[in-house]
């Protein structure tokens, strides 16, 4: 297997790392909130979430945000473990 | 703890399939054990819904940085220092 996505000590690249701190919009304070009380209640560890953000397709990887990924593991192990239904959020959005 | 300080350890090698918490940059290179930290359960198996048991040692490694980076040009005295976990470690031969 490939090195993943995620494990990137050391990748030589040209792009200018972005070092700008930004102010955390309501959803992310809420997805870290929502993280920490699933892990309270028992339904999901850190180690989950990392392993559910490194499952991530390297495109999808690339394109999100920090919390974004976050977002996307919790979806993805909550919907493993029946806690969610396949599809359900995206039902419940209207999506 | 089957490491104690100042013993040189060596990463191992292997690629790994799954989650696992030992970076690809010090894979392969030998460091020295700082400190051994405690045991803690196993992210590679807690990573899919099991308990993490039994618990693993995890130890302090410090490389030099020029064994690390082949195109370092720090001081040549720079370490950087990572947390291992027992079954990724090798004794130095």
């Amino acid at each position: 297997m490939e090195r993943g996505v995620h494990d990137r000590g050391g990748w030589s690249t040209d792009e200018p790392i972005d070092r700008s701190e930004h102010e955390l919009a309501d959803w992310e304070l809420l997805t870290d909130a929502l993280f920490g009380v699933l892990g309270r209640g028992g339904l999901m560890n850190v180690d989950e979430l990392r392993r559910g953000i490194e499952s991530m397709a390297p495109d999808e990887y690339e394109r999100a945000s920090y919390y974004e990924r976050w977002l996307y593991s919790v979806e993805t192990v909550l919907t493993e473990k029946g806690v969610l239904a396949e599809g359900e959020l995206d039902l419940r959005l209207g999506r | 703890m089957r490491y104690r300080s100042g013993q040189r350890v060596r990463v191992a090698a292997r690629m790994h399939d799954g989650h696992h918490r030992t970076p690809d940059y010090v894979k392969g290179k030998t460091g020295t054990v700082e400190r051994a930290h405690a045991s803690f359960t196993n992210p590679e198996t807690r990573a899919y819904g099991k308990d993490g048991l039994p618990e693993q040692p995890l130890y302090l490694v410090s490389f030099a940085q020029q064994d690390v980076w082949p195109d370092y040009r720090g001081d040549g005295d720079d370490r950087i220092y990572v947390d291992v976990f027992e079954h990724w470690l090798e004794e130095e031969d």
